[in-house]
């Protein structure tokens, strides 16, 4: 029986980019829904009751929700092509552990950036410097946060990636000039088809958050 | 000789849930008790990037954040499954003990040591939060089915340490009237004679939570 798998997504979220990214690692056909999150359908909420938020993965009628729960999802099912988590059960934990400090800290400290202003900003800004510092420390001399594969971590955060010009406009400081290991990642990560056909348009990024700040922040 | 050590706070829910875990596999482990006010190096040293427990130290190598190490241990030791082997089964459990975490938690916790319109808006997130617990655990014995697992040992916190601290600090979020399912699953939790054997004793705790009322400002 063929799988039918959909996502409920919206072209800007690096959380979607995620189960995208992990779909198009292992090969998966899949049908992209894009979601009015203004206007959110019937559908998501059915899907995801709970926190009404995308992406949501639904495979064979059945939904899977949070990001990174679904990129494991999708490495359990799909296990005989490109594994993401590793295989030994220690560096497991440690990929889940520095996804989680993605989440934790990257993430609030990006939103940061664009929505506030002054010292909450400023505050967004160094935290975003530090994280990112603390992930180029934890990729070392590796080529990818998984060692020489493409793994969970390189999954969770390249996302993000698309995204920097928006934290490095409006936070008025520069990532590579900080960060020129994580840069070099993300560069190599981006040469990758599952990666580039996945993540949004840095540009297109910009211009939305633009809207969102005038529309939900009042700011310019 | 395989060497397990857990860092730990006796009165911590996120610690005894490692201890759980263990306990679980029938593994053996040496306990130090951490000093939240005076961290210990080693502590510092094992989790440099939150400085918290609990942590677990399997043959000198560490794994933080309590949730990550539980499914660290349902893997590194044979024994009753912490998680379900299904795919879809275990992303709904890692779902619900997400959302313990970062939905239930923290309002809970706040409910019950704010006062006037703070406590009151914690106090409302935190019901909207149990109400989907409630429904979820729907008359079954524990989330894990039959058995306890990752999601019943994630509650902990909302099975034993909530309704000490409620009833000492005269908050009525968690009722039975309210919450029939919740309220009969807590019972069954805690009388369990595995949980019971390991949770911290009911008076040491009322003696902590009493001298924190006792140690707040006058207005309260």
């Amino acid at each position: 029986m063929a799988d039918e798998v959909v996502l409920l997504d919206c072209y800007y979220s690096m959380f979607g980019m995620r189960a995208r990214v992990a779909l198009a690692e292992k090969g998966v056909e899949y049908e992209f829904r894009e979601e009015n999150l203004a206007n959110k359908s019937q559908f998501l909420l059915e899907m995801n009751p709970i926190h009404k938020k995308i992406p949501v993965l639904i495979h064979n009628g059945k939904p899977i929700c949070e990001s990174l729960i679904i990129v494991e999802y999708i490495d359990e099912v799909w296990k005989d092509k490109s594994p993401l988590l590793p295989s030994d059960s220690y560096q497991r934990a440690q990929a889940r552990f520095w996804a989680d400090v993605i989440d934790k800290k990257v993430s609030v400290a990006g939103k940061g950036i664009w929505s506030t202003k002054g010292e909450d900003q400023e505050t967004a800004k160094k935290e975003m410097i530090d994280a990112l510092k603390l992930l180029e420390g934890e990729l070392g001399d590796k080529r990818y946060f998984g060692g020489d594969d493409f793994g969970f971590v390189d999954v969770a955060l390249i996302p993000f990636y698309c995204w920097f010009h928006v934290y490095e406009t409006f936070g008025n400081f520069s990532i590579e000039e900080n960060c020129p290991k994580l840069i070099k990642w993300a560069k190599k990560c981006m040469e990758k088809e599952s990666v580039s056909k996945s993540l949004a348009d840095p540009n297109k990024v910009y211009e939305f958050i633009v809207g969102m700040r005038k529309m939900y922040y009042g700011l310019e | 000789m395989a060497e397990v050590k857990v860092f730990g706070a006796w009165g911590s829910p996120f610690s005894k849930r490692v201890e759980m875990g263990l306990k679980l596999k029938g593994v053996e482990y040496e306990y130090i008790e951490e000093d939240l006010k005076n961290k210990s190096t080693l502590l510092l040293k094992y989790n440099p990037v939150h400085k918290k427990i609990p942590v677990l130290v399997h043959n000198g190598k560490p794994i933080s954040e309590s949730l990550v190490i539980l499914e660290y241990i349902d893997e590194a030791w044979e024994g009753p499954n912490i998680l379900p082997k299904d795919p879809y089964e275990r992303a709904k459990a890692r779902f619900w003990a997400k959302f313990i975490d970062e939905k239930c938690v923290p309002p809970m916790w706040k409910a019950c040591w704010s006062i006037g319109e703070e406590r009151e808006k914690a106090k409302e997130e935190a019901s909207e939060a149990l109400k989907f617990l409630e429904n979820e655990i729907n008359g079954q014995k524990f989330f894990g089915g039959d058995t306890i697992g990752l999601v019943d040992i994630a509650a902990n916190f909302i099975g034993y340490w909530f309704p000490i601290t409620e009833e000492i600090v005269g908050l009525e979020l968690m009722t039975q009237d309210k919450y029939p399912n919740l309220s009969k699953w807590a019972y069954e939790y805690c009388n369990c004679s595995f949980v019971k054997e390991n949770l911290p004793p009911n008076d040491k705790l009322v003696e902590i939570f009493k001298g924190i009322i006792q140690a707040q400002p006058a207005s309260n």
